[in-house]
């Protein structure tokens, strides 16, 4: 791997240990990671490898057992705030409206508040919330809930945005519009993401890289550039490029046996792979 | 035979629609009108049967009074019952009032400083497995016949609930919020007062309503033991002097003053968790999207 630019966000040989009553659980082995400033980085690996914890490692909300963390070369040993954060389920306050759940992150901020409206409301509008303001969490959908979530990540203008497989829990129409939504917003901003997901499709399509991990413990498999023109498009996933990239992850799953194809033993190579569309292949969870 | 049959054509979808919701609005208007009415039959079925039973067998006055000869003691009585169940309310209000105020600063610290709630805990549930009825007549010796151990009493069954359920709302919140509140920068105070109070409301008014009926049986219980005023000691005397008409008026208005109680805390409830009104209005809004 060679790296033009600095790294933006360094995770220097981190591991994470977690101690339970049934013995030491280790989520994360020595991961080293650079991403860079304006970055799209994906992270897909099954569950349970560590993805999740890593995330909130970058964020300073879990410490590590070892190694850094480190933002611009400053170590992150507190929550950081220059960020954004949205999780696999949409975390709102249900006491509030829409619109009061995302001007919830200007208010902790002390962000000056007729401006931060405007913009909260333009955000809402942008990914198709226009007239749903002052509807409660419970009164929407729950593609419109995560939408509100990544509202009230973006209403501060952070450098950095992290998203714990934020569309996992969407049925498969609105998880497409909301990757659409996605890619759209961050070509509009230069903004940093860490994208954590378990679907193969969602992070090949997003992401400048993808960073294919291990089962647990939590290892750096592969590092894959993709080269794909922007905006991307929905019909070019089934470009040959495109099933490409599905197939070379898909490919280091089924080498680590976190995929199994009938016939084949665990953690066995497959010489050739049968025939299949893997670019809709999500690992099970 | 649908219509599509007998018309050669299909209906169109604002037709079927109209059909739909016609049906719709029927059943609704008649289930509402269920809801009021069919309480109202039962109740008045059951009261004839008593009447009549009461009058046909000819039951003493003093056994089983018919509802009527209770409804005459309940007017002539009026103003004394009125008296009576001020001085009830007031203790059990004050009861009431002095559990919010122990419980949920106990709660809080409970839940903020574990080696106390370690300590404290074991004392709490020992103190609910004893039978309140019978430290009732301690506490008459302590702090006489006056209004102080009714207060007493009605604290002592009321308070329990809302410290559990305060402790429980508060520790259940999603880690997720508090991760965001952090993220967010809020500190350790506003994110109680921004995310983690709220989150626990419901709970805590959960413990709230309960606490409210235990208070009016925490009062009564005072009056019964050592009390020279009230609905309970009321109830008392009327037994005593064999008056059960007057003994079932006292009923109906201790039920009364429970009911009103309660729906005033459920009140407060509405006022202070707007959401659920916002919940209420969620069909209305589903349609209009």
């Amino acid at each position: 791997m060679t790296e033009p630019a600095p790294a933006y966000l360094g995770i220097q040989g981190l591991s994470k240990v977690y101690g339970t009553r049934d013995g030491p659980v280790r989520a994360l082995d020595q991961v080293s990671l650079g991403v860079r400033r304006g970055e799209f980085l994906s992270i897909v690996g099954p569950s349970g490898c560590g993805k999740s914890t890593l995330m909130m490692i970058a964020a300073g909300l879990v410490p590590t057992s070892d190694g850094a963390v480190t933002v611009e070369g400053r170590l992150v040993d507190r929550p950081r705030t220059d960020l954004g954060i949205v999780f696999q389920s949409p975390v709102l306050l249900d006491w509030r409206t829409a619109l009061g759940n995302v001007m919830l992150q200007a208010e902790a901020r002390k962000l000056e508040s007729t401006s931060a409206e405007r913009r909260a409301r333009a955000l809402l509008a942008s990914v198709g919330l226009d007239g749903f303001e002052r509807k409660y969490p419970q009164e929407l959908s729950g593609g419109m809930r995560q939408r509100v979530s990544l509202c009230r990540a973006l209403i501060h203008d952070p450098p950095l945005l992290l998203m714990d497989e934020p569309f996992g829990a969407l049925d498969a129409l609105t998880r497409d519009q909301l990757v659409l939504d996605l890619q759209e917003i961050c070509l509009q901003r230069r903004m940093t993401v860490l994208f954590i997901t378990h679907s193969i499709a969602e992070a090949v399509f997003l992401s400048d890289r993808v960073v294919v991990m291990t089962p647990r413990p939590g290892r750096v498999e592969r590092v894959i550039d993709i080269a794909l023109p922007r905006p991307r498009t929905l019909a070019m996933r089934d470009s040959p490029e495109f099933t490409g990239y599905s197939r070379q992850i898909l490919e280091l799953f089924l080498a680590r046996g976190v995929l199994r194809e009938p016939g084949q033993t665990p953690g066995q190579t497959p010489g050739q792979t049968p025939d299949r569309t893997p670019d809709r292949t999500t690992v099970p969870a | 035979m649908t219509p599509a049959d007998q018309t050669g054509r299909s209906r169109t979808i604002e037709e079927v629609e109209a059909t739909v919701e016609r049906g719709r609005a029927r059943h609704a208007s008649r289930s509402r009108t269920a809801a009021v009415v069919y309480p109202i039959v039962t109740v008045s079925v059951l009261l004839v049967m008593w009447e009549a039973g009461a009058r046909g067998f000819g039951i003493a006055g003093f056994l089983l009074p018919p509802p009527s000869a209770v409804v005459v003691s309940f007017g002539a009585h009026a103003p004394l019952l009125l008296r009576e169940g001020w001085i009830t309310t007031v203790e059990i209000v004050l009861g009431y009032g002095l559990s919010i105020a122990v419980g949920v600063p106990l709660a809080l610290a409970i839940f903020l400083w574990p080696p106390f709630a370690r300590s404290v805990y074991p004392l709490l549930v020992s103190s609910q497995a004893m039978p309140k009825v019978a430290i009732a007549p301690l506490f008459i010796v302590w702090f006489g016949f006056g209004l102080l151990p009714k207060v007493l009493i009605a604290f002592l069954i009321a308070f329990f609930p809302i410290v559990i359920n305060t402790a429980m709302g508060l520790a259940a919140i999603e880690p997720a919020k508090i991760h965001l509140a952090r993220s967010m920068g809020l500190g350790p105070g506003a994110t109680f007062l921004k995310i983690r109070l709220p989150d626990a409301l419901p709970a805590i008014f959960g413990g709230l309503k309960i606490s409210i009926t235990l208070a009016v049986v925490g009062a009564v219980v005072g009056e019964f033991v050592g009390g020279d005023s009230g609905l309970g000691y009321l109830l008392m005397v009327a037994n005593g002097s064999m008056d059960t008409p007057l003994l079932f008026a006292g009923l109906i208005a201790l039920t009364i003053l429970g009911v009103v109680l309660f729906l005033l805390v459920e009140l407060a409830e509405r006022l202070v968790i707007p959401r659920a009104h916002a919940a209420s209005g969620a069909g209305t809004a589903e349609r209009s999207a």
